[in-house]
């Protein structure tokens, strides 16, 4: 077994534990999360991303994570028209592609037919690919794959030049960790129905 | 049992962290078109063939397992390959925390209790619903080129523009979507 696959037991192991753990495998989280009522998983993902993101900029800074790890991913229109679908079947099904696997792992049924669902949506989507590139949907938005800010050692160019890459990294991180600290656990509070519970 | 936010999303970040460190940050959704193109392999030999001419050695009549030099049809010709495996793994790992967390309530297994609070008892209506999701989230995360894995945690931790382009996106449908077809709460 080659070290790289030895990496992807242990990372990926890691990875469906902790999302178990964080919740993310029950719906129930994920669709009070988007209708505002419980914000547990808005809280784990901005706590989530800010100390991952504290921890990369600083170890870029420092020189223990090497810039090659770094990927960015182009953005183009079938981004934002692609994440509106995604975010209505997200709402509706109370799954996303990572949470569908694992919570299908803990017993959820209905998350298989999510995972059957998208099997079907991945080979629609891979029939589709050649007339979606000719429609234009593909076609670079601010130079594709580009960043914020700079990251050194990487070829990404950046949308703002003026504040090094790795400092403003670090500071939008723990922008991030404020944010899941400072968000209450509910905008649209538990509202109560009047009338037949009073009985 | 679940753990706060605070260890949860410490642990979430940790993860999403060491992956960056030791490999490349995590992303899941490419991965249905991995096992779709196996499945397909497996029906019709000649969707993936290989070929020493392509910059990944393998090739495809289907333009999008082709593209770039034939980097899917590689994984699909080898499916021991640390993206796939990753996800592999992601099962074993959320189904041994399940285990010990004592699994999941019989009535849950079917359908969230929050669905049943507003759509009722029967299981076809949730399962048809999870599956016409299904395809839509990932019909559109291959749109997108990534899901809330790749794009929105991994984008972002990366300070990547099209992670907060897809983010925004997302959000900005879900959140509406989820209040207008879950008026009720579960008792």
């Amino acid at each position: 077994m080659s070290m790289k696959i030895l990496l992807a037991l242990l990372i990926g192991g890691a990875f469906g534990f902790a999302l178990d753990r964080a919740g993310a495998t029950n719906p129930n989280l994920i669709i009070h999360m988007l209708r505002l009522s419980r914000l547990h998983l808005a809280k784990v993902i901005l706590l989530a991303i800010g100390v991952a993101q504290v921890l990369l900029f600083a170890g870029l800074l420092t020189g223990i994570v090497d810039p090659a790890h770094i990927h960015i991913k182009t953005a183009n229109w079938g981004v934002i028209l692609g994440g509106i679908l995604l975010g209505a079947g997200f709402a509706v099904s109370g799954y996303c592609p990572g949470t569908s696997v694992t919570a299908a792992a803990t017993g959820r049924k209905d998350a298989l037919f999510f995972i059957g669902g998208g099997l079907l949506g991945a080979f629609a989507y891979m029939l589709s690919y050649g007339w979606v590139k000719s429609t234009g949907v593909l076609a670079k938005i601010a130079g594709g794959k580009v960043t914020i800010f700079p990251i050194a050692g990487t070829k990404y160019p950046a949308l703002i030049t003026a504040i090094p890459g790795e400092w403003a990294g670090i500071a939008m991180g723990l922008g991030f960790i404020a944010l899941a600290f400072v968000l209450p656990d509910c905008l649209r509070c538990r509202v109560r129905k009047p009338a037949k519970a009073a009985e | 049992m679940t753990l706060s936010w605070k260890w949860g999303g410490l642990l979430l970040g940790l993860v999403f962290f060491a992956a960056v460190l030791l490999v490349k940050p995590i992303g899941v959704s490419t991965q249905f078109v991995i096992l779709d193109g196996i499945l397909w392999d497996a029906v019709n030999p000649e969707i993936v063939v290989e070929d020493p001419a392509a910059k990944h050695g393998y090739a495809s009549p289907n333009p999008y397992l082709n593209k770039g030099g034939g980097k899917y049809a590689k994984n699909v010709a080898n499916p021991l390959n640390y993206s796939f495996v990753f996800v592999i793994a992601m099962i074993i790992g959320a189904a041994v925390s399940a285990f010990l967390r004592g699994g999941v309530g019989r009535s849950e297994r079917t359908m969230p209790e929050i669905w049943r609070a507003n759509f009722g008892d029967a299981p076809w209506k949730r399962y048809l619903a999870a599956f016409a999701a299904g395809f839509v989230v990932i019909f559109g995360a291959r749109l997108a080129g990534g899901c809330t894995s790749g794009h929105m945690m991994s984008g972002i931790m990366q300070m990547a523009f099209s992670g907060f382009l897809f983010t925004v996106a997302a959000f900005v449908t879900a959140i509406p979507t989820a209040i207008w077809l879950y008026p009720a709460e579960e008792a």
